[in-house]
């Protein structure tokens, strides 16, 4: 490793953790619904070499069942993630162009959003859609764009401010034509690094609703809901319902959060001589 | 001394508009998305009355609760009892919800104190300790474990917490803020805090990431600095330095940024009373939610609003107020 420098190394990195999501993702969708049904006779047994992560009570392989729940996770997570995304692209720079009343009326909504617990708007949002896939999808695309879109106002307020961009406006081009040769470019890595950032924060919220029982309904296999069953039996010590599936989503988590410091690393111009 | 106060005036009467116009956006928002929502509240309250109800008496509380009035004039009559201090009454535990969010608010109270003034005084610390050994061992290892506290989901730590702690230790009882059986008279403070460990660790050590890696970046900035050169030129030591140089500048932003979190706390008390069983604000909002209980649904959302409201107003009075630097900007 050592003839590769920093961001070669990142980037091989990064691409080498984009593939293991990936593959975890994909084989999550390979399983079957049915294949995760069980009998009573396979049920409630600790962890070995046939079900790794051993079984639940009613004798499902938790691992087949983890697998699945982390694809459906990584599905909410990634979708509520590009929307808040882009929904902070959208509002930051309407904030930062915009004028003086666009920008106060966008800084009081963001207050709002900023203003109630995330937890309790998700929960009211998806309360309003019926407690389902959509409304957890909806709820944590809602709340997640407040910081994303602060940051994207700074960066496009900073450029606006540049000699290049007053140069091109004493030039005679169009804001339009400013906003897609100047702006634009330089808000891609910040857009990026964002999106993957807050895909930890979705994931993790997702479970949280879903562990409430706000989420996806409780046959299917979802990391909060796993979790939530398996409060039911931890007294008469089945630990490995709780601890395997949860230690795999922090896993996940992890490595989420280092793909976003990869591609940070690879994208920021200011790094690339390290 | 006259500007001060005047500014805190100003600071307090602006604020105090703004929090009135969030908090009427919140019930709007709020009321708006309950009355949206597919779930059809008189037919959960039904399910859980348990006896069979004859249409005409359907019809009768559909009535007594207004169902069929149009929504404006129904979120009009909600918001003038509301400005009454009436709240409703919460179908799920039939009282009145302004009862029933003073009594779970006190619980709440007690365990969000408790794990935001340990997480604010353990973050603080390792905050501290981390910027002092910067790029040393003990930095690396506090910020390793900061970075994976940092992914964990609440609810989870918390189940470890119950399983170890609880299930295999049997150190702490499983849930509830009393023991079971016991009234409430009788309940000793050491039982109340033996209920209330596990929670507020389990809360505590969630947002104690946030604040340690605060703090210790700004520590860094301020030993960076051109003072703290001088003042190692003058021969203090790193102890002195901490003291005089570093604790001053850092103390006030990370204070800040622990009142500024409340949302967070909130949000993380809900998850800690639902796995706990712990009677709070939490537990009650997600059972608010499950059972379609519109009125506690809704008091309990407008209380949390105000309640982060009130820790952003406190974050900027510190920041603006008592910093020194910042005021004499504000004043000039």
């Amino acid at each position: 490793m050592k003839k590769h420098n920093r961001r070669t190394r990142a980037l091989l990195l990064a691409l080498l953790t984009a593939a293991l999501l990936l593959t975890i993702y994909l084989l999550g969708h390979l399983i079957q619904e049915n294949a995760v049904t069980g009998s009573f006779l396979t049920a409630r047994q600790p962890p070995s070499f046939a079900h790794p992560f051993g079984t639940d009570a009613l004798g499902r392989d938790l691992l087949l069942r983890t697998v699945k729940g982390l694809s459906v996770s990584m599905t909410v997570g990634s979708a509520a993630s590009v929307i808040s995304a882009v929904i902070a692209v959208f509002v930051g720079i309407a904030s930062a162009i915009g004028s003086r009343w666009v920008d106060s009326l966008i800084n009081w909504v963001i207050d709002l959003v900023m203003g109630v617990p995330h937890t309790i708007l998700i929960i009211l949002i998806s309360f309003a859609l019926g407690r389902g896939l959509k409304g957890l999808l909806i709820g944590i695309a809602a709340t997640h764009w407040c910081s994303l879109a602060r940051l994207i106002r700074g960066e496009v307020l900073q450029l606006r401010s540049q000699q290049y961009v007053a140069v091109s406006r004493k030039l005679g081009k169009s804001s339009g034509w400013i906003l897609i040769h100047h702006l634009l470019p330089h808000l891609v890595p910040q857009f990026f690094v964002g999106l993957v950032l807050m895909f930890p924060h979705a994931i993790l919220h997702e479970a949280s609703i879903s562990f409430l029982g706000f989420g996806l309904p409780p046959e299917q296999s979802a990391i909060g809901i796993i979790l939530s069953e398996s409060m039911r039996y931890l007294s008469i010590g089945m630990w490995w319902s709780a601890v395997l599936p949860g230690a795999t989503l922090v896993l996940i988590v992890l490595l989420i959060d280092r793909l976003g410091e990869h591609l940070r690393t690879i994208l920021d111009p200011s790094s690339a001589q390290e | 001394m006259k500007g001060t106060f005047g500014r805190l005036v100003r600071i307090f009467l602006s604020y105090g508009v703004r929090i009135l116009s969030l908090l009427l956006a919140v019930s709007i928002i709020a009321f708006v998305l309950v009355s949206a929502s597919p779930i059809d509240p008189v037919q959960q309250y039904l399910i859980r009355l348990g006896t069979t109800v004859s249409p005409e008496q359907r019809t009768e509380i559909e009535a007594y609760w207004g169902v069929h009035q149009p929504p404006v004039q129904r979120y009009l009559h909600w918001l003038s009892e509301l400005l009454k201090g009436n709240l409703g009454e919460s179908s799920l535990y039939r009282r009145p919800v302004s009862d029933l969010i003073r009594e779970r608010f006190l619980n709440s109270l007690t365990l969000m104190l408790c794990a935001w003034a340990l997480s604010g005084v353990i973050g603080f610390f390792g905050g501290c300790v981390m910027g002092m050994c910067r790029d040393r061992l003990p930095d690396r290892i506090l910020k390793r474990i900061c970075y994976i506290l940092s992914s964990v989901p609440t609810f989870w730590l918390g189940l470890i917490f119950l399983l170890v702690f609880s299930v295999r230790l049997k150190w702490f009882p499983i849930g509830f803020s009393s023991p079971v059986g016991v009234l409430s008279e009788s309940v000793t403070l050491w039982q109340k805090t033996h209920h209330l460990i596990l929670p507020a660790l389990t809360l505590s050590l969630m947002s104690f990431s946030n604040i340690a890696l605060h703090t210790r970046q700004k520590l860094i900035d301020v030993l960076n600095s051109e003072y703290v050169l001088f003042a190692r030129a003058r021969g203090e030591n790193d102890w002195t330095i901490l003291r005089r140089h570093g604790l001053r500048n850092i103390l006030f932003p990370a204070l800040t940024l622990q009142f500024a979190s409340f949302a967070e706390l909130f949000g993380g008390s809900v998850m800690a009373e639902n796995v706990f069983s712990y009677p709070g604000l939490g537990s009650a909002v997600s059972a608010a939610g499950l059972n379609g209980d519109l009125p506690l649904l809704l008091g309990i959302t407008l209380f949390s609003t105000l309640f982060v409201c009130v820790g952003n107003l406190i974050a900027n009075l510190l920041y603006g107020v008592i910093d020194p630097r910042v005021r004499e900007v504000g004043e000039s």
